[in-house]
């Protein structure tokens, strides 16, 4: 076996088991704790794959960001008041299955029968070479400009969206 | 070089780092002691040992012999985690920092960093940025309100200057063309250091920093006077001082970084114009990385001891209204220079 294989073994192990506690915990913050270590083995998988860009990126953006968010929301929240939710409205308890069933019909369909796309160049220096910073940063701000800026006024309308919200609930 | 070769000096490497950092975590702590002293004019430690020089030895050995006391009203497995996850952001983010040129030894070449990565800088964000889970789990799992406070407020002060220090980084790393350590230090050759090409970048992250680390005059998560400690309240003997420990090896790396990014790293301008031999120039660039780091952390401690704490409201306007503005600027500016000189 190979040291990649056993890391992958390790990262994916890591991985599905923390994705288990994740759902199953009681407690949100523990769930959001094993999330966060989900993160990290996904983080770990990528950097496997090459694609060292996104491992950190993966880190700083969910792990360090979006989690810190929904910590913060949980914290500030009565976590008990979600239970309540489901109680008063149980048409939500079979929406939120479908939408499981759904996507794990998705990931069924992708890792059995789908093919994946050959666009991974067959040498290995350029293969080690495809996910660094500079290589994303020049395919992104030369072939793939047009959607990055759309979707950087997406953000911008948004960001502008959010703090009128916020300001009218002040006034 | 074969596998056994890079893992035994890789080892040795690692030894090296984390007795430094652990004996000048330790000294900090009487410097800081000692220049706070000589700030307030008064004497300072001068009990144990020579001059007191034993003072941090005593000082661990008494925290070692403290009961560890958990409160009940804690999540007893998060309580114990949070100043496991402190430590060990606080100390794997040496792993990228260069502290010298690249070294021939018995004719081998080793680089003096202990993982030589091109997205070296990335990867200290991304360590920092986890850096506050340590303190929101300490400050949420110890079950007590002044606790959760301290947390919460640290955690929204780290957040709120992580985009500025993000963005004054963006202004080196437009001169440097590179994420690596060792790259964006070749860039600044002679005395073309970041610092005197970019002043406004320099300070903004220097400001970020102090508001990373949580020293004076940012230090609200500990705030005494309202919340009796902040998010350590509630911890007691080894675990309250492997905090204590991680806020400084924390200020360590940061000055380590400014060192990296800003002030030249372990450059001395000039010096191969001096006619010195090559171990000689070695030597000196290594004790040159050194000194700096010295230099930031005496600037670390003198700016505690001189300036009064911010408040809430205040901190949160220099962060987002001067600090994050200040950082655009600097882009700005960097990106027109690079423009012009290219």
């Amino acid at each position: 076996m190979t040291l990649e294989i056993i890391l992958f073994i390790l990262f994916a192990l890591i991985g599905a088991a923390s994705g288990v506690l994740m759902i199953t915990r009681k407690n949100p913050v523990m769930s959001a704790l094993f999330l966060i270590l989900n993160f990290a083995a996904l983080a770990g998988v990528y950097l496997l794959l090459n694609a060292q860009f996104i491992a950190v990126v993966q880190i700083i953006v969910y792990a360090g960001a979006i989690m810190v968010l929904f910590l913060f929301v949980i914290m500030l929240l009565r976590p008990d008041a979600e239970i309540s939710i489901l109680r008063t409205n149980p048409l939500l308890k079979y929406v939120a299955i479908g939408v499981g069933v759904l996507v794990f019909a998705q990931l069924i369909y992708l890792i059995f029968f789908f093919k994946p796309l050959n666009i991974t160049p067959s040498d290995v220096a350029e293969r080690i070479q495809i996910g660094t910073v500079e290589n994303i940063g020049t395919e992104i701000y030369t072939k793939y400009i047009i959607p990055v800026q759309v979707a950087g006024f997406l953000l911008l309308s948004a960001t502008i969206g959010a703090l009128v919200l916020a300001k009218k609930k002040f006034e | 070089m074969d596998l056994w070769t890079i893992i035994i000096i890789s080892i040795i490497k690692i030894l090296f780092v984390v007795t430094i950092t652990l004996l000048t975590v330790s000294y900090l702590v009487y410097f800081e002691r000692k220049i706070s002293a000589w700030v307030q004019d008064r004497i300072g430690p001068n009990r144990v040992g020579w001059y007191g020089l034993l003072q941090p030895f005593a000082d661990v050995f008494k925290l070692f012999l403290k009961e560890d006391i958990v409160p009940d009203a804690s999540i007893k497995s998060i309580h114990t985690l949070a100043p496991i996850i402190t430590l060990f952001v606080a100390f794997s983010t040496y792993a990228v920092l260069p502290w010298g040129p690249p070294v021939n030894i018995f004719g081998y070449e080793i680089p003096l960093v202990l993982a030589d990565v091109n997205s070296g800088i990335l990867i200290v964000l991304a360590l920092t940025s986890l850096g506050v889970y340590g303190i929101t789990f300490s400050g949420w799992a110890s079950g007590s309100k002044y606790s959760l406070l301290g947390g919460v407020r640290s955690s929204a002060q780290m957040i709120s200057y992580e985009i500025s220090m993000g963005f004054s980084v963006a202004g080196v790393l437009l001169i440097s063309e590179s994420l690596r350590p060792a790259a964006i230090i070749e860039s600044q050759s002679g005395w073309m250091w970041n610092a005197f090409i970019q002043p406004i970048g320099f300070i903004t992250f220097l400001v970020s920093a102090f508001a990373e680390t949580n020293r004076l005059p940012f230090d609200l998560p500990e705030a005494e006077p309202e919340l009796v400690g902040g998010y350590h309240t509630e911890y007691s003997s080894m675990k309250f001082a492997a905090f204590f420990l991680a806020e400084y090896a924390n200020m360590i790396i940061s000055s380590g970084l400014i060192v990296t990014l800003y002030l030249g790293g372990w450059q001395v301008p000039y010096i191969e114009t001096f006619g010195l031999s090559s171990g000689w120039v070695t030597m000196m660039q290594i004790g040159a990385f050194f000194f700096k780091v010295g230099a930031v952390l005496f600037f670390f401690i003198w700016v505690r001891w001189s300036i009064p704490r911010f408040k809430y409201n205040q901190l949160m306007n220099l962060g987002w209204k001067v600090m994050f503005p200040l950082a655009l600027v600097n882009l700005v500016w960097v990106a027109i220079l690079v423009m012009l000189l290219n």
